[in-house]
Parts: C-alpha cells; structure tokens; sequence
C-alpha cells in the first residue's frame, strides 16, 4: 500500500545535498588552497605569512576594532529601546517596532547612499572621519538586528518573575540587574552573533562611504584580483576560525549564564 | 524505494533539461554558437529613441534598433547564408575575466584591455587571426580595412616574445587618462600634472583610482616628473622607447618609492574610487579626479545638462594610453573554423563604421576605427559631435589627421571647431597629437613583479598595526584587567557558595 512513502531521514536528502556542494566541497578547496603556494606545494608560509606582517596584522585589527565598536554602540542604542518597547503597555507598540524595523526593507545600497548625502550636509567632508563615517553606516545597517532578539527575549519574560522579585524587596533598579537583565542575556548574545560577525566582512559599506582602508573581506578580494588564491583563502580560513571561536565561546556563555540565572532566581 | 530513486532522477533531469534553456532544432545545420564577452555596458543594446537618429552630412543615417549582436546574427546569415547564434555575456574587470577563463568559462571571442591581452598572448592562450582577415580587398573585412593606421602601427609596434599584438587583437575602442577638474576651483596649470594628487591646496578634495595599475602610474609620473619633463629627454631620437621604460619601471627600489609615495597620497586625498568619481564631481564633493578619457567625456556632457563647468586635463609628464581588444581564445575555438570565422566576421562587423558610430555614442569611448578615403562616416560623426557651428565666432583649426590617416598635416582631416573645445570633450575624445606623443602604454608585468607592485597595493590600502595610537593600546589593557578581574571575581565567589 504505501510503496511510496519517504523514510523521516530521506527528507534530508536535499538539504544534505546542498551541504556538500555548496558548504563542504567550498570549504574542502579554501583549505587546499589555503595550504599551497603557487606551485601546489603544501606550506605554512600563507599562515606565518599573515601573522608577521605589520600590514594584515593591522587589517585584522581594523576590522576587529570596526566590529567592536559598531556592536557596542548598537546594543547601547538597542537594549533601552527594546525595553521600553517590551514593557510598555502601550497599544501600538507593533507600529513602533515596525518602525524600527522599516529600514530592513528598503534596499541596503539604497540606505547608506542616502546616509553618505546626509553626512555629507552634517561633515562637510567625508574623507576627514573614515572610520567614524564606517561606524555609523555600520549601526544604520545592523541595529535592527540587535533589537529585534532583545525585544522578543524581553517580550517573553514572565511577568509574575519580577512580581516576585517586587514582594521579596528588590527596588526597579535591582530588580532589572538580578532578574530582567540576565534573563535577556541569550537575546543580546544573539544579537551580537548577528552584528559582529556580518560587520566585521561588510566592506561594502566601506567602500561607499570613501573609506579606503581595507578590512578582512576586501583583502580577500584583493588578493583574488591579484590570482592570489592561496593567501585569499588563507584569510577566509583564518576568519572562519574566529567566527568558529567566538560562536562557541558565545554559545557557551549564554546556556551557562541563562541557566545560572534561572537556577538563581528559581532555587 | 527503487521506483522512488527512479522517480526522483527523472524529476532531476527534466529540471536540467529545463533550466539549461537548450534549444533542439530540427534543422538540418547546426547554427554556429559564438560566446562572446565583453565589458559591461560597451556594445550598442538598440532601443534607440525616434529622435537620437543621427543624420550625418555624407548621407549616413544612423539609428540603433537592436543589440548589434543581433543585428550581426542577421547580417551573416544574408552575407554568408548560415545561422549563427551570439551568446553575449559580460565581465567587470580583467582580472576577473582571466579568473573566469582560468577556471572553464570558455569563450570564444574576448574583449580585454591591453595588459591582459599581453598576458594571454605570453601564455600562449589566443590564436592569431587569419590571413584572410588582413586582406584588403575583400570588401567584408571591415576592420582592416577601417581601422585607424595609428592604432594599428600601435598593435604592430608592440611585441610580446617577438609576437606582435597586431597578429592576436583587433582595436575595440581606446583613450587616455589624466585629471577631471572643475575650473572654478583648479587652474589648468595645477590640473595639468600627476603631482595634483599631492598638491595640499586640495587636501581631501581630489581621488585617485581603484586599482594598482593606474595609481602605480600617477605614483611614477611624480617621482619621475624632473626626468620626464627634461628639455633632452623630449627630444631624444628615441624618446617613446625611453618614456615607455620609465613608465614600466618595476624596480623594486621604484616599487617601495612609490609605495611610500601612495602612503603620503592616501592623506591628502578624497578617496580612491572606480565609478563614484564622476558623480562626485558634478555634486561638488570634489574638485579633481583621475579619469579616464571616455568617463571624462561623460562626466562633462552630464555637468553641461546641469550648467556646470567641468574640463579635463592631461598631465605634462606622461599619459597611459590604453585600449581594448577582442581577441579569439584558443579553447574556445578549438581549431573549429566555422567559428573562427563567425569571430572574425563579428569583429568585423563592430568595424562597420555604422555600427563604430552606434557604440562610440552609446558608450561614449573612442572607436579604434577611423575608416577610410571612401567612407568617412567616423569623421563626419566627429564633425556632428563637435564641428563648429555657422554663427560661432571663435573657431580653431584641429587636426586630427594621425588617427584618420596617419599623417597629421593631411588637410582632410582638420576639424573646424569652437576654440572653447581645447580641454573639453573633443580634447578628450580625440587628444591632439602633441598629447598622443606624451603617451605610454602600461605593458604587463611578469610574474615576480606583478607580485611586487600588487602586494605594495595591498600595503598602502591596509592598516598598519604600528599606527594604533597608544590610548587604544592602553583601553585594550585596562578593559582585559577589568574582565579578568570580573571572571575571577565571579568564580570565587561561586566556591564560597559551595
């Protein structure tokens, strides 16, 4: 009778498919080239090559330092208004949020266009302040990202939890430290997942708003132009081991600092 | 589950058949598939409006209805009664068409730029174009028969491994570069010379390009502007030989002078840019840009529907002159002579002068093709573009004889224009000859050295570690006590609970 019928683990077939072609076999060639030189030998030197050079070191740092800073000042400006988005009675509230939300749809190019125009009319001169120039495109384009988790994790606060909090004597100020700010912590670390990591690549929006210096992803490009492969592709190896880092240190942090808080606030 | 797989394979290669886009035709010939590819936006797409029709005085009218590789489909089934099918697709830069080609993207006609066409020929990637290509007499060799004889003693005179460039490409469209600027703000005399872009007066007002090659060579007409401009040097016998190996040094002593040049650069201008420039200048964001002759001609048309002024410059040490070419690929063609003679006959056919009129007003460059005594379509579209109005009082003599017939006092070929076009858009569509003199081709660079001059790019456009100012360093430290202190804070206070 059902002669047809797919086992569970078949459904994977596609996906497992698109995995292999596109994921694995792509990363299979990154680390092949990542590990010859030009004559197909197997070196180190692209590695040690990247670590004793003044130049890439401080590209690294440059975009490590874009990628700080852009996330600190999107979750500065994110958290507070998630929170008072999150617990304010307010009946509109979806309408506000959307409005938050709202540049998300236009085209990304489009933006930081028309925000290259409006610095402009504010700094006169772009060329003077590059890097402020990247961190405020930056924040343009990504602070969406930031409030969004944060919101839904605040949303989903249980209110009797800082009820509770109120009965045993903790004021508005300890009650948002030891109950509302730990509870929202897995939000904001997904929030920084999706700021700095992107914001750390993004040289497009470099490259709009006339900042010239290079950050990880167009000294990639760079040395693709240049029928570099093999240092190319050592940067993306390099980079993909810092996002690999991080996602797990920032992985480990928020089911250790969630559990922690709810075992705190329940035991 | 057997029938299942079954099911799942035949879904599969319906779904190919079906994106593939292939056509099966009944017929009994096979039409001949030519790839072609080329830069964006640099062949005529038609659509022309009814009133861009160009009315020239010999007669010719010109109006672009179709994409010319359509129009070339239909041209050589009633020349040469066989169908033959343009697949027409585009590359952004050279290194990206080499990287393309390197990795089994095959074409069979090409369109790069000089340098690259060099590098294809050394590596032994082309196939020269056949005798029959050059012959003059039939009346269907549209290229030879209308190139201009300057770009064509060009292509001869340059060799590769003692093959000259004349055997493996034919001339697309070609220019120079040298500095936009907006003559309300910049003289012609700072306007006129690289060392503009280290000229303080513009601080953060002027850009440079995008790409090594073209700030490499600004970098060598200021270290070498003394050499350049010296009286013996200009009139040396053999003064385009030496220019042309000034302006290929790759030394590496001239490499990390020039680095150290582009690092002070960097500070004194706007940015480095590859399109925003024109739009840039004409909003008044900068004063002075890097530009190539065809953009530069652009930009002015723009600023001119805007009433504002802009001019072009050629800097008095040197100018890069470059062009692009098609070129036919060896895996492409694969000795297959319908084919190779499909690619001749299109590039052919881009040497109509019609269809070189169609392009250079679609795309604004300069044509390679000048044509000839019997067909002056290409001066006459120059006289339509630039020729000097009845009622204009200031009118100048402008020989451009060197690229119509090789001879620059040749009385056929001298434009009666308005004065005012001298550093405008004539100026810059068709330089004057004692500009052409000043003129070097960047050639391409072996491997060592192309390795040099890109990792001294890379250099100069990335951040040095040693620049972090100290505060930075110091903030780094205390907020790494901070968070340790923290940690540690945490974890003891976590064993007194236990």
């Amino acid at each position: 009778m059902n002669r047809f019928r797919f086992q569970r683990s078949q459904l994977c077939i596609p996906y497992g498919l698109f995995l292999v072609c596109f994921v694995l076999a792509p990363l299979v060639v990154i680390i092949y080239y990542a590990f010859t030189n030009g004559q197909g030998q197997f070196t180190f030197e692209n590695l040690t090559g990247f670590f004793s050079s003044p130049n890439t070191i401080g590209t690294l740092a440059y975009s490590l330092g874009i990628a700080v800073s852009t996330t600190c000042v999107c979750l500065l400006l994110a958290y507070p208004i998630a929170y008072i988005l999150a617990r304010s009675k307010m009946k509109h509230k979806a309408v506000i949020l959307m409005v938050f939300v709202m540049p998300m749809w236009i085209n990304f190019t489009l933006r930081i266009t028309a925000l290259k125009e409006i610095l402009t009319v504010i700094e006169g001169n772009l060329a003077y302040h590059p890097f402020l120039n990247t961190l405020i495109g930056m924040t343009y384009d990504f602070l969406p990202f930031m409030i969004l988790p944060i919101y839904t994790t605040l949303l989903k606060l249980d209110n009797s939890l800082l009820e509770a909090a109120a009965d045993l004597g903790a004021d508005t100020i300890q009650t948002f430290l030891k109950v509302t700010f730990p509870l929202s912590i897995p939000g904001i670390i997904s929030g920084i997942v999706m700021v700095f990591l992107p914001s750390m690549t993004n040289y497009v929006v470099l490259d709009m708003l006339y900042n010239s210096t290079y950050i990880m992803g167009s000294l990639i490009g760079a040395y693709f132009s240049a029928y570099d492969w093999h240092n190319g592709s050592m940067i993306a190896l390099i980079l993909l081991v810092i996002i690999l880092v991080f996602t797990l240190f920032t992985n480990r942090y928020s089911d250790e600092d969630a559990g922690s808080s709810r075992g705190g606030v329940l035991g | 589950m057997e029938k299942s797989r079954i099911i799942l394979g035949l879904a599969a290669t319906s779904a190919l058949c079906f994106f593939s886009g292939q056509t099966i035709y009944a017929g009994e010939e096979e039409p001949i598939v030519l790839r072609v590819c080329s830069w964006e936006e640099y062949i005529d797409l038609g659509e022309w409006d009814a009133e861009e029709t160009i009315e020239l005085d010999n007669g010719t009218v010109i109006y672009g209805e179709n994409p010319l590789y359509e129009d070339f489909e239909d041209w050589y089934r009633e020349t040469y009664g066989r169908e033959v099918r343009v697949e027409y697709s585009c590359f952004g830069t050279n290194e990206d068409l080499y990287n393309q080609l390197n990795m089994g993207d095959t074409y069979d006609l090409v369109c790069p730029s000089e340098y690259m066409i060099m590098k294809l020929i050394a590596e032994d990637k082309l196939i020269p174009y056949s005798d029959n290509f050059y012959d003059q007499k039939n009346t269907n060799n549209f290229y030879i028969r209308n190139v201009s004889p300057y770009i064509q003693k060009t292509l001869e005179m340059n060799q590769i491994n003692g093959k000259s460039w004349s055997q493996y490409a034919a001339g697309y469209m070609w220019g120079i570069t040298g500095v936009l600027y907006n003559p309300a703000l910049v003289t012609e005399e700072e306007a006129a010379t690289w060392e503009i872009f280290g000229n303080p007066k513009f601080n953060r007002q002027i850009t440079l390009k995008d790409n090594v090659r073209d700030s490499y060579f600004a970098a060598l007409g200021i270290l070498k502007a003394d050499e350049l401009t010296d009286e013996t040097l200009l009139h040396a016998a053999n003064y385009s030989e030496q220019l042309a190996d000034a302006m290929n040094d790759v030394r590496p002593e001239t490499i990390a002078q020039a680095q150290e040049l582009l690092n002070q650069l960097m500070d004194n201008v706007y940015s480095l840019e590859t399109d925003s420039g024109k739009a840039d200048m004409i909003t008044g964001k900068i004063v002075a840009n890097y530009q190539w002759s065809g953009d530069a001609v652009y930009a002015m048309d723009q600023a001119d529907e805007d009433d504002f002024e802009l001019r072009f410059a050629v800097p008095k040490e040197s100018t890069n002159l470059w062009f692009d070419g098609w070129v036919m690929l060896k895996n492409g063609i694969c000795e297959d002579t319908d084919k190779q003679h499909a690619a001749e006959a299109f590039v052919n056919f881009m040497s109509r002068t019609d269809n070189a009129v169609r392009n250079m007003y679609y795309i604004g460059y300069t044509s390679s093709i000048a044509g000839n005594a019997q067909d002056n379509t290409i001066y006459e579209y120059m006289k339509w573009c630039y020729g000097a109005e009845d009622e204009e009082e200031d009118i100048m003599d402008y020989p451009v004889g060197y690229f119509f017939s090789g001879d620059n006092s040749d009385k056929n070929y001298v434009l009666q224009s308005a004065s005012s076009q001298i550093g405008r858009q004539l100026y810059s569509q068709y330089p004057p000859q004692e500009i052409i003199e000043r003129a070097a081709i960047m050639r391409y660079f072996d491997a060592d050295a192309n390795k040099a001059i890109n990792q001294m790019w890379i250099n100069v456009r990335c951040f040095n570690i040693a620049d972090v100012p100290m505060g930075i360093w110091i903030a780094l430290l205390v907020v790494l006590l901070v968070l340790v202190w923290m940690r540690f804070r945490k974890s003891s206070s976590k064993m007194l609970h236990l």
